[in-house]
């Protein structure tokens, strides 16, 4: 490890992205310590392991043997499965302060919140890992915020990321464990087992055929998944790479609009439940649909939109 | 026999379809797909391990997770809540536009001041209800029942097509390591790129499409000389 960070062949940004995921993984390390020691947790070592064995992972995965990375996966999905990971204590701030700390701060409170999104932006631009200009952008918002107000202290940050990872609990691992699906399916060859069942039905070579039947099977089937990012797994490896990018299309245009085209499958369906049905209890409406109603119109039409806008620019 | 291999992904599809677990599912698919493609426990692990680490840069959002309470407790909510309600003398129907605008601006930024539950019935209905109000009516419940719709879906919209724009974002993240995997190399700002007039589009024909229909709605449930009425004792 040490090797690594000294090697003078490797530039700064390769050696700084690794340094964020050691950050993140001794965030999560420490929510789950965090969690093994509150007694009112009522999966403390189930949530341990889960949030312990992931930050190893990330923190060191550059240096972990695969196999050992593959175990520690597993050994984090088991009490995922099981439901033992819980949130312990919650310390949400109480309304009166977070009105007071506005009052005290104002909304000069945006610029710290606006800064993640600058400095990707800048690093992006500069052509250097965004994601390292993301975690500069986190580090100058939480020195704004101490400036702010003297009682952002380091412990609060820390607090306030657990409180907000153990609301979100293990399904907030889903895009990373979908990513690693996704590579896992390509690697078995289910790509080119699809590609020649899709190649009976779509004429060879025709590309624009072939971004219809992506876009809409990327909204149909996110209907029926109810997951968009689910579905961008399977029907990229699936349909996108063997029947349209294998033909030549930019894989930047169609990529990346294929998952808005999965949102629009997303505003469709009750499947979607947190965005579509939840809404509906909680504004205590009286139509089930009520919210899926208002969306069909526009769906529909970003749908056919996004279709031609792929077909003019790919 | 090949067809085998697709075991995988009707898995996904048929897990997430009956609302299973959606790590079971995802760990169950993984581990069928790679037993089917002869990979062996020890090849399951090699590839679980080497392709959950290739996907770290999702975690990403751990690292924003940092600052994101703390904002919250320092009073995000209220400014948000303060901004808009900066905005007076609009119908119901252009008061859910400025949501959706304001909502679209802080996605794209990755902040999210509560949504539907966070914001929408604490700040915007209220807001949306005296919007009726002073325009001389009382609100039609069916009416109240189309602004609460149409407020929650101009919440998603807006929400779903500006968070991509985040670079670095979990849609573009992923987009990029599905792409990367299948051996085509593009960068997140190029991703975002395409995505800005798509995201701009959808945000204007949802904010014309909502006021329309809340003018109709308010021709249908008050009668049309009312607002009318209304618009000339305003001038």
């Amino acid at each position: 490890m040490l090797a690594f960070f000294m090697d003078p062949s490797l530039d700064i940004w390769t050696k700084l992205l690794e340094v964020v995921y050691i950050i993140i993984g001794l965030i999560t390390i420490y929510a789950g310590i965090k969690n093994l020691l509150d007694k009112e947790n009522p999966a403390r070592i189930g949530t341990a392991v889960f949030w312990c064995s992931f930050g190893i992972v990330c923190a060191l995965g550059k240096w972990l043997p695969s196999k050992v990375s593959g175990l520690l996966v597993i050994i984090m999905i088991i009490p995922a499965i099981f439901k033992r990971v819980k949130p312990g204590k919650v310390n949400a701030p109480k309304k009166e302060y977070t009105e007071k700390q506005f009052e005290k701060i104002g909304y000069k409170l945006f610029i710290p919140a606006l800064c993640m999104g600058f400095m990707s932006i800048i690093f992006a631009l500069l052509n250097v890992s965004s994601l390292v200009g993301i975690t500069v952008g986190v580090f100058v918002s939480m020195f704004l915020l101490f400036l702010y107000s003297k009682d952002n202290k380091p412990k609060v940050f820390l607090d306030d990321s657990e409180r907000f990872l153990s609301a979100m609990g293990p399904l907030c691992m889903l895009p990373q464990l979908l990513g690693a699906l996704g590579g896992i399916f390509t690697q078995a060859g289910v790509g080119d087992v699809i590609a020649g069942l899709v190649q009976k039905i779509v004429p060879e070579g025709n590309v624009n055929i072939g971004i219809i039947v992506f876009a809409i099977g990327m909204a149909l089937f996110t209907m029926i998944m109810g997951n968009a990012f689910a579905a961008i797994t399977v029907m990229t490896v699936g349909i996108g790479a063997p029947c349209v990018l294998a033909y030549g299309a930019d894989p930047v245009v169609v990529g990346m609009i294929a998952l808005t085209c999965g949102f629009c499958g997303t505003l469709l369906t009750p499947m979607a439940a947190n965005f579509n049905i939840v809404p509906v209890v909680i504004l205590d409406m009286k139509k089930r649909f009520g919210v899926i109603k208002n969306q069909v119109f526009i769906a529909i039409t970003m749908l056919i939109i996004q279709i031609i806008y792929m077909i003019l620019l790919k | 026999m090949e067809l085998i291999k697709l075991i995988g992904i009707l898995i996904v599809i048929v897990g997430f379809a009956f609302k299973l677990d959606s790590i079971l599912i995802i760990f169950i698919s993984a581990v069928t797909t790679a037993l089917v493609g002869g990979l062996g426990v020890e090849g399951l692990l090699d590839v679980l391990g080497t392709n959950f680490v290739a996907n770290r840069n999702m975690a990403i959002f751990i690292m924003i997770l940092l600052v994101t309470g703390t904002l919250e407790r320092n009073g995000l909510r209220e400014a948000a809540a303060s901004l808009i309600q900066k905005i007076k003398g609009v119908t119901a129907g252009k008061l859910i536009c400025v949501y959706g605008i304001m909502r679209a601006f802080f996605g794209a930024f990755n902040i999210n001041f509560g949504g539907v539950t966070g914001f929408v019935r604490p700040v915007v209905l209220p807001m949306a209800e005296g919007a009726v109000e002073a325009e001389g009516h009382d609100v039609n419940e069916e009416h109240l029942e189309e602004i609460k719709g149409m407020a929650s879906a101009m919440d998603n919209i807006s929400w779903f097509f500006f968070q991509v724009l985040f670079v670095g974002g979990s849609g573009g993240l992923l987009v990029q390591s599905t792409l990367e995997s299948l051996g085509y190399q593009v960068s997140l700002i190029d991703l975002v790129k395409v995505e800005i007039p798509v995201a701009l589009i959808a945000l204007i024909i949802a904010s014309i499409y909502f006021i329309i229909r809340d003018k109709q709605l308010c021709k249908k449930y008050y009668g049309s000389s009312s607002s009318s009425k209304n618009k000339s004792t305003k001038k």
